[in-house]
């Protein structure tokens, strides 16, 4: 157990600040405590941890990835033309059709950075521009509101009505949101080419020389993110009933910082699938919490960014660093474990 | 060709190299396609936009040198802007003296500084990445400044103020040379002051910076702060060319700063880069905008566009390095 928690100690900060969070919210609002907000919070969230999770396999290789949130808007766009051409289509086609064409523009980023040496934000900066400027272009930004009923039909997989008469339903994006964490926790922590993602971000040089197929790891990375993005992208569709060409443009930043949030680390070889669901739930939660209490929207931001910075600052320096006269007892507590 | 080219090397510096290129490619180009590009309206409207970008772009340009990032930029002007403007309200909003906007300047200049502290003793002080504690400080700084002003505009400022953002003396617009005169301080800065050199040192190696007998942390802090600081000269800017305040404005410039810091030959990894050369890439990414716009093509058109320039030139980088290593490795 101790070893558990010595091993993610950033997971287990943040259940920690989670769980006080939840506590004095339930206490503040009567609202927040209800399994209905619970699954709010979740249905909320799902499209951004299925971002979360994607771009993480590229945090864990060593890379970054600015140009997702666009890519996931020419995926939806690109989709709602093609299955209108289709003549409406399913959602086994669509799903494929999102994932083939995330894919795709993952790949055109990694082959930048791998074949032409760009490095990542360099190279996803130039693509987020490129993407988001050509789909502007084209699409003039003319949103498509007619889509496939399929596609807007609200797929519920288990609903129940509460005693207090609210409903508490799982949708698909919660479903393809657990779907994807589980299947990139078992490529990241269950095979062989994750734990080769870990040593490829961890020493670029050392899994080289160690016979790691660098090549591989780059597109696996980007193309993993290309995925989830196209994934994501869809069910955002599905979720909003809509295509609206910017509506995830400013995304990327937001969920990059609830991604190292989570403990994921710039500079790779670092990071893990709970620890990234749990930083997106928990500005999804503080945004919940403060709408509960009725606090101006205005300031939701505000609030979030503060908590984000000083998490961040602290959880990147040490505590006795920043407040010298605590030292002594931390360093004596920190001796016993090693 | 080869005695030219170091003689181009030798006058202007190596760096120059692929802007100047860009920007030779850029005026033939559309120079052929658009009959009415070469000439004084082409130049006059890239001389009235380049100071909104290039004012951010120098914001952006000492993190970047320094190995960092500041992802804040745009959201530190526009609360400058918001700082300048509310104390323009509180004297009277289009009634205010020229004294109150000053007062003004001050309060944008002291807001914008206050931001870049923060960042950078955040920084210098925990070792988070650059990135990340940049990015929750544009994060704070846009939901502060939604607070503020409710999500709209702030508007209403005394007529005097328009020159700043229109006028223009003996033909050249004031942004311009407001502009002008912050890169020539920035040149200063990274060749005549001891700052700057540190500045480049922390960018190549901070540990041997620091054995070295530098104070780091002094840097990085001072870093941001004059970063902060120019990011309040380009909210002033942007309040008297838009005569309005509106937190998000300018936000699509963000990344593009980033591009056209590295299109000037900033090293990506910090340590290298020289303004002059940033300053030929701004000028290139301008005219590329207007040269499309000119040609009907919109907005969004030459953004992608200034991606794909940026992948080319970062590209070309690539392949002379690799072609001059082979070549030298034969010889």
């Amino acid at each position: 157990m101790r070893r558990l928690i010595l091993g993610h100690t950033t997971e287990f900060t943040l259940l920690a600040v989670m769980v006080v969070l939840c506590v004095g919210l339930s206490l503040a609002t009567d609202r927040f405590f209800t399994i209905s907000n619970a699954f709010d919070v979740l249905n909320v969230s799902a499209v951004n941890i299925i971002f979360a999770v994607g771009l993480l396999v590229v945090l864990i290789s060593g890379g970054i990835d600015i140009s997702f949130a666009v890519a996931a808007s020419v995926v939806q766009y690109v989709t709602a033309l093609a299955l209108g051409a289709l003549g409406g289509g399913n959602w086994a086609e669509g799903f494929i059709i999102a994932g083939a064409i995330g894919i795709g523009l993952g790949l055109i980023n990694a082959a930048l950075v791998y074949r032409l040496h760009i490095i990542s934000i360099v190279a996803t900066i130039s693509t987020f521009n490129i993407f988001f400027g050509l789909l502007m272009f084209f699409t003039k930004g003319v949103s498509i509101y007619d889509l496939p009923e399929w596609l807007t039909t609200r797929v519920v997989f288990f609903e129940r009505e509460m005693a207090d008469g609210s409903w508490i339903e799982l949708t698909l994006p919660v479903v393809v949101m657990i779907l994807c964490c589980l299947a990139t926790w078992f490529m990241i922590s269950r095979t062989t080419v994750g734990r080769q993602l870990y040593a490829f971000g961890d020493n670029p040089e050392g899994a080289r020389r160690f016979g790691i197929n660098i090549a591989a790891m780059h597109y696996i990375s980007f193309g993993w993110m290309g995925l989830m993005a196209g994934i994501a992208g869809l069910m955002q569709a599905h979720y909003a009933e809509e295509v609206v060409p910017n509506a995830l443009y400013g995304r990327e930043l937001d969920v990059l910082a609830a991604t190292v949030l989570g403990g994921a680390r710039l500079g790779g070889g670092k990071g893990s699938v709970i620890g990234c669901v749990l930083g997106v739930l928990m500005v999804s939660i503080t945004q919940n919490g403060l709408n509960l209490m009725g606090v101006s929207p205005f300031a939701f931001k505000m609030i979030v960014g503060a908590i984000i910075l000083i998490a961040i600052t602290l959880s990147s320096a040490r505590i006795d660093k920043l407040f010298p006269f605590l030292a002594k007892g931390s360093a004596k507590s920190r001796g016993t474990h090693q | 060709m080869k005695a030219m080219a170091q003689k181009f090397n030798a006058t202007f510096g190596a760096d120059m190299t692929g802007p100047a290129i860009a920007f030779v490619a850029v005026i033939v180009i559309f120079g052929l396609a658009a009959n009415n590009f070469i000439s004084a309206a082409t130049f006059g409207s890239v001389a009235f936009q380049l100071p909104e970008l290039g004012l951010l772009t120098l914001a952006m340009l000492l993190p970047l040198l320094t190995g960092g990032i500041n992802l804040s930029i745009t959201f530190t002007a526009n609360l400058s802007g918001l700082a300048a403007a509310s104390v323009m309200q509180m004297y009277g909003g289009a009634d205010a003296s020229p004294g109150a906007f000053l007062l003004g300047i001050l309060a944008a200049l002291a807001t914008g500084s206050a931001a870049g502290l923060m960042t950078g003793a955040a920084i210098a002080y925990t070792r988070a990445h650059p990135i990340l504690v940049t990015l929750s400080m544009m994060i704070f700084l846009r939901g502060l400044g939604e607070f503020l002003t409710r999500g709209g505009d702030v508007s209403g400022f005394p007529s005097f103020i328009a020159p700043i953002g229109h006028g223009s003396i003996l033909g050249l617009p004031i942004p311009l040379l407001i502009f002008i005169a912050c890169v020539g301080l920035w040149q200063l800065l990274l060749t005549r002051f001891k700052l700057g050199f540190g500045l480049l040192m922390v960018g190549s190696n901070i540990e041997a910076a620091r054995y070295s007998g530098l104070n780091t942390r002094r840097i990085l802090v001072l870093v941001y702060t004059l970063s902060g600081l120019m990011c309040a000269v380009a909210g002033v800017i942007m309040l008297a060319r838009f005569n309005s305040v509106r937190v998000g404005h300018g936000e699509s410039y963000l990344l593009i700063t980033v591009l056209a810091a590295f299109l000037g030959g900033i090293n990506p990894f910090g340590g290298f880069g020289r303004v002059l050369p940033v300053f030929v890439a701004l000028i290139v990414l301008q005219l590329l905008s207007s040269g499309l716009n000119l040609m009907g093509a919109n907005q969004h058109l030459a953004t992608a566009l200034w991606g794909v320039l940026m992948i080319v030139v970062m590209a070309a980088r690539t392949i002379v390095s690799t072609y001059i290593a082979s070549r030298r490795k034969k010889g």
